[in-house]
């Protein structure tokens, strides 16, 4: 039906208490998703958003029965916040927090892959089941329920192409946000391989962008061991080398990185790459149809 | 973010690692004083973030005062793939015998601090990396373990480092890693590395770029930074918490989000127009935040049409025409504006918009092409 989140996603929030924790709180509660309460050190047994807060993660799923956290807390203490949700031994983490130092998210990643935990992020929207479960920040009225995958670096470019395929009457099963800094806990691959072993995906849209080479890994992935069709788009043809563009992790960097580089792998894997947004519903459908 | 030589030199030597006896100067005086002192030859060197100073004659030999006068004069003021030299260090000359490459970056791929040695030193290490790449020894290093002995002992035998330098070679590579971790660095390079004709290991050469996103618990970051070497615009952008690059084109881009901000100057240029530049206005952006990043952009001379692409997920549409609104009202703008708004309190930012002179467009395809199309004719 999708990957990873669902209707028995039962979600906490840390950083429940703070402007962007109160904001996309009442924003994921208003789209249906279960948040059952939430954690912010030194608030414990106060209420927010109707929901019980408390100090620390463990407490909050002991009482609740939580399998899911999502994080808004500020950079400095988010990767604290993500070692105490795998340490309370919850297996679904997705972390919002944009401005992470690399030097912790090595260790952060190291510890979630040790415990089992998927770790969605940082620096990323989130991921949303349509009509189910949406966890992060995305705009929920853009989604529709469907059959078509997307997993993406990017926030807003991500709404950009999800609108398109809603405009074009393509739902989708999941979206995920992975994140645009260097270390992310899933990357394409990791991703593409849950959409291929879900039975009610029919494509995967996948949104790459310059720097890295996490979208040369996908394209020998989709190559070897995908049957379900992928089309892509890349962001950054008109990228300068050697300047970060935004994402910590969109730089081009001793000449790799490039999105022609990127470009010609999806296309050597059979991945038709298209060159402007509003072109991937067409592309999307021309693989559905091939395939029938 | 990025230092200059002489900063990366004085951090790897309070961790250990030899470096030349230097000193900076931003003066035909101050270097001629600095080179007074001490024994000839001494070596002149620019102090630019840019790479390929050698190249480009901003790195010279001086064996005699006069030579330092000469040279000093002549790098100084020089330009350098567009950076202005403002000083130079001034160092002895090292009797080199070998030259060797020292680096470190964060394998994305492997999650990894990853070490990187090779015999091929004094060279451009993308170019070693890819004609010979079986030059390059790369170490990975678990941060929890640390560097280890045996990966020590790995790297000189792949260096082929003389018997009696191993353990210099360890005090250095303990030293680098270590100030590497510590100081929350990107990338760390000593090239080269020199083996002198005495049979020392010296750091002739040094880069460090530090994670910009450890800024928070670096406060001795901000002294390094030197703003003089950045595009003052991009300079006024940090300061209010925008992300801008500028670039070559006539088309000013406001974006939201940076994936989508490269889309927007990819589609611009797909439609056959020239992007003035990057700019994220991040989440949660503010109606001051626009109102800056449109002066930004206008602040560049050659921008003759703006483009704003905006997909509201945290930023809320009405707040951004706000912003716009403010803008036009305090910078008098007289270039076209195209405005393309989804999301988050649509409705609300098109109520406001009304009766003004900015260009609506329902698409980011549309947008661009309309803006391309202001632009031309602007520029005509």
């Amino acid at each position: 039906m999708s990957i990873i989140v669902d209707k028995n996603t039962r979600l906490l929030i840390q950083g429940i208490t703070g402007n962007e924790g109160q904001f996309h709180g009442a924003q994921m509660i208003d789209y249906g998703t279960n948040v059952v309460g939430g954690v912010t050190p030194g608030k414990g047994g106060t209420m927010s958003l109707d929901r019980p807060v408390f100090d620390s993660v463990q407490e909050c799923v002991d009482a609740t029965g939580a399998n899911a956290s999502v994080i808004y807390v500020p950079a400095a203490f988010a990767p604290d916040a993500v070692l105490e949700a795998i340490d309370a031994g919850l297996k679904v983490i997705v972390c919002i927090t944009e401005g992470i130092p690399t030097k912790d998210m090595i260790t952060v990643f190291w510890a979630a892959r040790a415990r089992g935990a998927v770790l969605i992020g940082p620096n990323c929207p989130g991921i949303i089941t349509p009509g189910a479960c949406k966890v992060g920040i995305m705009p929920g009225p853009i989604h529709r329920p469907g059959r078509i995958g997307v997993v993406s670096r990017s926030g807003t470019l991500t709404y950009e192409v999800v609108n398109e395929l809603t405009t074009h009457g393509l739902g989708q099963s999941t979206c995920i946000g992975i994140g645009g800094d260097p270390i992310i806990g899933t990357t394409f691959v990791d991703a593409l391989a849950r959409f291929e072993a879900d039975s009610d995906t029919d494509a995967v849209v996948l949104i790459g962008e310059i720097g890295g080479t996490d979208e040369e890994a996908a394209a020998a992935f989709v190559r070897a061991n995908m049957r379900t069709p992928v089309v892509a788009f890349i962001a950054g043809k008109t990228a300068p080398p050697g300047k970060r563009m935004g994402h910590a992790g969109a730089i081009i960097s001793g000449g790799t990185g490039t999105a022609n580089d990127k470009i010609t792998a999806l296309t050597a894997a059979g991945i038709p790459v298209a060159e402007r947004p509003d072109e991937i519903s067409d592309l999307v459908r021309d693989v559905l149809s091939s395939r029938r | 973010m990025k230092i200059h030589e002489y900063q990366a030199k004085a951090i790897f030597r309070d961790y250990g690692v030899p470096v030349p006896a230097g000193t900076v100067a931003s003066s035909v005086t101050e270097a001629c004083e600095a080179a007074a002192g001490g024994s000839f030859p001494v070596v002149v060197k620019a102090q630019v973030h840019v790479g390929g100073r050698g190249k480009a004659g901003g790195v010279k030999l001086a064996p005699d005062p006069a030579a330092v006068k000469k040279h000093a004069t002549a790098i100084l003021g020089m330009n350098i793939k567009g950076s202005t030299v403002r000083r130079v260090l001034i160092e002895p000359g090292i009797d080199i015998q070998t030259e060797y490459y020292v680096g470190m970056i964060v394998d994305r791929a492997r999650r990894y601090p990853c070490l990187m040695v090779s015999a091929a030193g004094g060279v451009e290490i993308e170019e070693v990396a890819a004609t010979t790449p079986e030059k390059i020894a790369r170490l990975h290093i678990d941060p929890a373990l640390g560097l280890r002995s045996f990966q020590i002992r790995r790297a000189a035998r792949f260096l082929a480092i003389p018997k009696q330098a191993e353990k210099a070679l360890a005090a250095i590579l303990g030293g680098f890693y270590r100030a590497f971790m510590e100081k929350d660095c990107s990338l760390a390079e000593i090239n080269p590395l020199v083996l002198t004709g005495a049979g020392e290991l010296i750091a002739c050469d040094a880069k460090i770029n530090f994670d910009d996103n450890a800024a928070y618990r670096h406060p001795e970051y901000a002294a390094l930074r030197d703003d003089a070497e950045a595009e003052p615009l991009e300079v006024q952008a940090r300061h209010a918490g925008l992300s801008y690059v500028k670039l070559d084109g006539r088309i000013g881009c406001i974006v939201n989000g940076a994936g989508l901000a490269m889309a927007t100057m990819d589609i611009v240029k797909h439609f056959g127009g020239e992007p003035a530049n990057f700019l994220d206005i991040g989440g949660g952006a503010k109606a001051e935040q626009v109102t800056e990043a449109l002066r930004i952009v206008t602040a560049d001379p050659a921008v003759n049409t703006v483009l704003f692409n905006i997909f509201g997920g945290i930023v809320r549409c009405d707040r951004v025409a706000e912003g716009i609104l403010e803008a036009m009202r305090r910078l008098d703008l007289v270039i076209p504006i195209v405005l393309r708004l989804v999301g988050t309190n649509e409705d609300k930012a098109r109520a406001l918009l009304a009766g003004t002179s900015l260009i609506a467009c329902a698409t980011m395809s549309e947008a661009a092409r309309t803006a391309v199309e202001l632009s031309t004719r602007g520029a005509t």
